[in-house]
């Protein structure tokens, strides 16, 4: 959509090279059938965007598992936001979470009813509305894995004002595929990490789940030569029966990863199970705000009835969708009654959802 | 929100970087960063917070890097895996 711009260094879609990297591919086809899972709703985009399935040999299969934040944000927390904005305070959260269906309503609807909801584009923005919002409550509602936790905790550990909040729904990568492979049968044969995530966690971080269910992790980039070159690695490992980390993307990703970023994930959270929608409770999967933040955490400050939530709308596949067991045109309410102007499920909703990315592209992205 | 791109800083401000995004002037905090950054550089930046420095220098190596997977199993068809 944006591709006219002056190129940048970092764009890597050179034809000839895209060209000699599928037909490598196609060359080294797998001799049965083999899923490749990602976990990232910018990969899926990329190879919607690219066409890039079209180019993968028929036996070679890409499937988002569960890749999308907003996706897999469960409705309790989604319920508790709706309460504090309905309550009076400030919720402050990123775009795609105000429509996201809750149990009753979405972040949207209860603006339209007189709540005060707004769309941030950062952390900091967050607190930026506490500060002009004295003698308001100011909830910032924190959604995002890896990436995006680390600037939540920026400004947890940099004296915000008390009149703000932060509802922590922060998801980690690690933990979520550990819970792909060691639930029921998914036929996961390799792991495409997600490149900016594993920038923060170090490609190290996939070692412990690559090598208990050997399986290959490539952490993959996001042009389209990068998750070509990443799946040819792959289908190398398979080939030869190795299941390595291996990192496709080292000009942003190294083995330690942001040691700084890190640093402030654990100087302002603990880890804590969570839980994902669609999929249920991952052990150790989530960002507990500490203790000695405990004013600024919002379920502190705000002690609300976390009811168990409608997980799923009925007839929704998005927990298969979630766990890479099916694609969305599976889905009976894919384009029907679920689209993204009247999501029914929430991976629908999310710009990284599975769903809605293969609806923006015109069902299966396949050109 | 999980969109990062790589932006290229214009001022710097102690804490507080100004980028260009694909034409677009955006404000960016480094704290998350552990690393120093001089205008001109690259910058991935997610939700606000850059989490790395990049250098173009490393892109083109990258081609290398395709290239070299192209020299290996271009080699014998066949052939057995290098160790
Ligand atoms: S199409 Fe809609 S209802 Fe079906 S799985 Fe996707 S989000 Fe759920």
């Amino acid at each position: 959509m944006t591709e006219r711009r002056e190129t940048s260094p970092f764009q890597l879609r050179e034809p000839a090279r895209a060209r000699a990297l599928a037909d490598l591919l196609r060359r080294h086809a797998p001799p049965d059938p083999v899923r490749i899972v990602h976990v990232c709703g910018t990969h899926e985009m990329a190879i919607a965007q690219h066409g890039l399935r079209s180019l993968l040999p028929k036996e070679v299969e890409v499937l988002e598992g569960p890749g999308c934040p907003v996706c897999v944000t469960p409705t309790v927390d989604l319920d508790r936001a709706v309460k504090l904005a309905e309550g009076g305070a400030v919720v402050c959260t990123f775009g795609d979470m105000t429509r996201v269906p809750g149990t009753r309503v979405t972040l949207a609807e209860a603006r339209a009813q007189g709540a005060d909801v707004r769309v941030v584009l950062s952390a900091s923005d967050a607190v930026e509305v506490a500060r002009k919002s004295r003698g308001r409550d100011v909830v910032f509602f924190a959604v995002g894995f890896e990436t995006t936790a680390p600037g939540t905790a920026a400004v947890l550990l940099d004296f915000p004002p008390s009149n703000f909040h932060v509802l922590a729904s922060h998801k980690l990568i690690p933990p979520a595929l550990e819970a792909l492979m060691s639930g029921p049968p998914t036929r996961v044969a390799a792991f495409l990490a997600p490149g900016h995530v594993s920038t923060v966690i170090g490609a190290q971080a996939y070692r412990s789940v690559a090598e208990r269910h050997h399986v290959p992790v490539v952490v993959a980039g996001f042009e389209p030569l990068d998750i070509l070159y990443a799946i040819a690695l792959v289908l190398r490992q398979l080939r030869e029966g190795r299941a390595e980390v291996e990192n496709a993307y080292p000009r942003a990703v190294d083995e330690q990863g942001n040691l700084r970023a890190q640093a402030l994930l654990s100087q302002a959270f603990e880890p804590c199970d969570a839980v994902w929608r669609g999929i249920g409770t991952i052990p150790g999967s989530g960002l507990r705000i500490r203790d000695e933040l405990g004013r600024w955490d919002a379920t502190q400050a705000f002690p609300i009835e976390a009811e168990e939530g409608e997980e799923k709308p009925a007839g929704c596949l998005c927990s298969e969708v979630l766990l890479a067991r099916a694609v969305p045109t599976d889905c009976p309410l894919f384009r029907s009654s679920c689209t993204p102007l009247s999501p029914v499920g929430p991976c629908m909703v999310g710009s990284e959802g599975a769903c809605n990315v293969w609806y923006r592209y015109g069902g299966k992205p396949n050109l | 929100m999980c969109l990062a791109v790589p932006t290229k800083v214009v001022s710097l401000d102690g804490n507080l970087a100004t980028v260009d995004v694909q034409g677009v002037r955006a404000r960016v905090r480094l704290d998350a960063l552990g690393e120093e950054v001089r205008i001109g550089d690259y910058l991935l930046v997610h939700a606000g917070f850059a989490i790395r420095r990049l250098d173009p220098q490393d892109a083109l190596e990258t081609l290398t890097l395709f290239d070299e997977l192209f020299a290996l199993e271009d080699a014998p068809p066949s052939g057995s895996p290098s160790p």
